[in-house]
């Protein structure tokens, strides 16, 4: 695989990825894709950048032995500590990024679509630091489970606007995300919140997350003296997973995991797997696995995270997909959830959600001693703590 | 220009299966020829019950339009505003399929073109070919893809082409010229003029920066120049008329349709609205 080559000039990340979106909106991404460009090869801009990840997010962000998984399980476990970020997870590498080229291309108004709300958060934020106004569509299903990030949202002086439409999640909010973009498209910048969306999206998305995965390789070498067996990380969108895949890549002993939402279980349907059990389709202006019917109908999804709860996922993780680079595979409501209480009692961190089922994935048997295995840790669960009280203290935890 | 020349054109015979729908940039050829302006009508195929579709098209045709833009619902309809949005959101609920949607067009009885309006998901999970082959054989004339640019469109422009189906692509104000000369190589059928930026739905004014757009399109074009979003009033489409071919009305129409349809007895009154936007 050349990954020098992807994506190509036209967004395709192989088959996948591309432009499907309204005609209106076409000039815009060629704008966008030129001007990230620009900033991206300017070393002024870069250092620019790199000032915030060091003194706005508080990066590199640690990265931690978990001491305590690692003698139960038998086998190394190292945590990418993204909860760490400012804000509370890697959403604002990417929001920074994308608000600082905004404001270079002087657009005055951001707008954002939110699952759990941590890109929300993450963009109300970067739009407080520079002065920009700031609008967030929120499904409304996912105002009611994460209202705490609701709050922060306005707090920050954002606009949180709740999406009535359709499946009331992250996939309609996205929806309307497009709709607000298509319609005041001189204006406004579409912070969009993860690896998805028509070209550039992904691929910018990746280049502003890529460097979860160029710290976590420079200090496992350093930490833990060679690289690791294994990289797992939730996919929703995938944008953590892609940030912390990236730099391994290249280095083809070193698995790859993807770990989706399985809800209540792929046999049941009520999930969020698309790489799991979807096939190629055309969401939200590119082409990649979608959860979809024999009519081309995006179906509905299920997860009890509300950031890993939608349809499509980003098109380069279609590609590695095919190309058999990295692996995909799921973890239900239910093994979520025990590994959030696991993670939290073993190490004293408590994740978020969707991070939770990147350590459901340590338990499946995948790995053996003398294994060093690093998990992206991409968020924390402060956001989760009234859902989870609800569901845990149901079941007696 | 690459208009279908008339030896090629086979009207096909009404004879139960298929009911004759002319090349769609013909008939706006021969509208343009006898000095008239079309106006074109959009309907959510299956926001009324699809036994009423045939009736539903044939009323448009009586009241005066001369071309039916046919929408094919999707669940996530990035370009249409809250009329289109909830009228497809309707039909998926009440089940509606594309078969069943091409079943009850084979059953209209209406001359006038055809064309169906959709999304780039409904025709790449058919299999752009047998999409097109599919709605042909139902007697559609053409097709708009609201989320397919040209060029992402080598594949589909095959296939609708290899199936006899015509092309439309969008132009929108944010357009570049080399965009625009594009859509306009792209489309065989007509040229969709986006009115303004936005999605679908009904304003109060058509902005007049649109006679701009269409004086840019017809510069690339042969083809007719359609303009619609946010078309509702006969005022609006006599606007439209000043500057273009034609302009295209459809959420005031969804709307009305889902307020007053009662039953193939609402026909009438159907055709009434469609003739009230052309006097």
């Amino acid at each position: 695989m050349n990954l020098d080559a992807v994506p190509n000039k036209a967004g395709r990340f192989g088959a996948y990825g591309g432009r499907y979106v309204p005609e209106t909106l076409v000039p815009a991404l060629d704008e966008l894709e030129a001007a990230f460009r620009q900033a991206w090869s300017d070393q002024e801009w870069r250092r620019e950048l790199t000032h915030h990840h060091r003194h706005t997010i508080g990066r590199p962000t640690p990265l931690t032995h978990a001491d305590n998984l690692s003698n139960e399980l038998g086998f190394d476990v190292w945590i990418k500590r993204e909860d760490l970020c400012h804000t509370g997870s890697h959403k604002l590498n990417n929001a920074l990024g994308q608000a600082l080229l905004a404001r270079r291309m002087g657009k005055k108004r951001i707008i954002a679509e939110t699952g759990a709300g941590q890109h929300g958060v993450a963009t109300a934020t970067a739009c407080a630091m520079f002065g920009m106004q700031c609008v967030v569509y929120m499904g409304e299903e996912d105002v009611q489970r994460q209202q705490l990030n609701v709050f922060r949202m306005r707090l920050l002086g954002a606009e949180v606007v709740p999406v009535h439409s359709g499946t009331k999640t992250l996939k309609d909010a996205t929806n309307e995300a497009m709709r607000d973009w298509v319609t005041n498209v001189g204006s406004t910048h579409y912070i969009v919140g993860s690896c998805v969306g028509p070209h550039p999206y992904p691929w910018m998305v990746r280049c502003l997350q890529q460097l979860i995965g160029e710290e976590a390789k420079t200090q496992m070498l350093e930490l833990a003296g060679g690289l690791p067996t294994a990289v797992v990380a939730c996919v929703g969108g995938g944008s953590n997973a892609i940030g912390i895949f990236h730099a391994f890549l290249g280095d083809e002993n070193v698995r790859l995991i993807g770990v989706e939402a399985g809800g209540e279980g792929i046999e049941t349907g009520k999930h969020a797997a698309p790489l799991s059990a979807g096939s190629p389709g055309i969401l939200h202006g590119s082409c990649s696995y979608l959860m979809q019917d024999d009519d081309g109908q995006v179906i509905g999804t299920h997860s009890i995270s509300a950031g890993l709860d939608y349809p499509g996922v980003g098109p380069e993780h279609a590609m590695l997909k095919d190309a058999k680079r990295a692996e995909y595979l799921s973890a239900t409501d239910q093994e979520a959830l025990h590994a959030f209480a696991w993670l939290s009692r073993s190490e004293g961190i408590i994740p978020a959600f969707e991070s939770a089922h990147a350590f459901a994935a340590l338990k499946r048997g995948l790995f053996k001693t003398g294994d060093a295995v690093l998990v992206n840790l991409s968020g924390r669960g402060d956001k989760d703590m009234e859902s989870a009280s609800r569901i845990l203290s149901l079941k007696g935890v | 220009m690459k208009a279908r020349c008339l030896q090629e054109y086979q009207p096909r015979k009404a004879d139960g299966t298929l009911f004759a729908m002319p090349f769609v940039s013909e008939r706006l050829f021969a509208l343009r020829q006898e000095g008239k302006k079309a106006l074109a009508c959009f309907v959510t195929a299956g926001d009324q019950p699809l036994e009423h579709l045939p009736t539903i098209l044939g009323a448009l045709e009586a009241g005066g339009a001369d071309l039916i833009e046919l929408g094919l619902p999707f669940s996530d309809p990035i370009a249409d505003g809250p009329t289109i949005q909830a009228s497809s959101q309707r039909a998926l609920d009440r089940g509606v399929r594309l078969s069943q949607i091409l079943e009850a067009v084979r059953e209209a009885q209406v001359r006038v073109p055809i064309i169906t309006m959709g999304y780039a998901n409904a025709a790449l999970r058919n299999g752009y070919g047998r999409f097109a082959e599919s709605l042909k054989a139902a007697g559609i004339s053409g097709a708009l893809i609201s989320d397919m640019i040209p060029e992402e469109a080598g594949e589909w422009r095959s296939a609708a082409e290899a199936a006899g189906l015509d092309t439309v692509f969008l132009t929108a104000p944010t357009s570049t010229d080399a965009r625009i000369a594009a859509a306009c190589a792209a489309s065989t059928g007509f040229v969709y003029c986006v009115s303004r930026t936005g999605v679908t739905g009904a304003e109060n004014a058509v902005p007049l920066e649109v006679g701009e757009l269409v004086r840019r399109v017809k510069r690339h074009t042969e083809l007719s120049a359609l303009v619609g979003f946010g078309i509702s009033t006969a005022a609006q489409v006599h606007a439209v008329w000043e500057c273009a071919d034609g302009a295209v009305v459809g959420s005031y129409l969804v709307d009305l349709l889902h307020r007053e349809w009662k039953g193939v007895q609402s026909a009438g009154m159907v055709s009434q609205a469609v003739a009230a936007l052309r006097s």
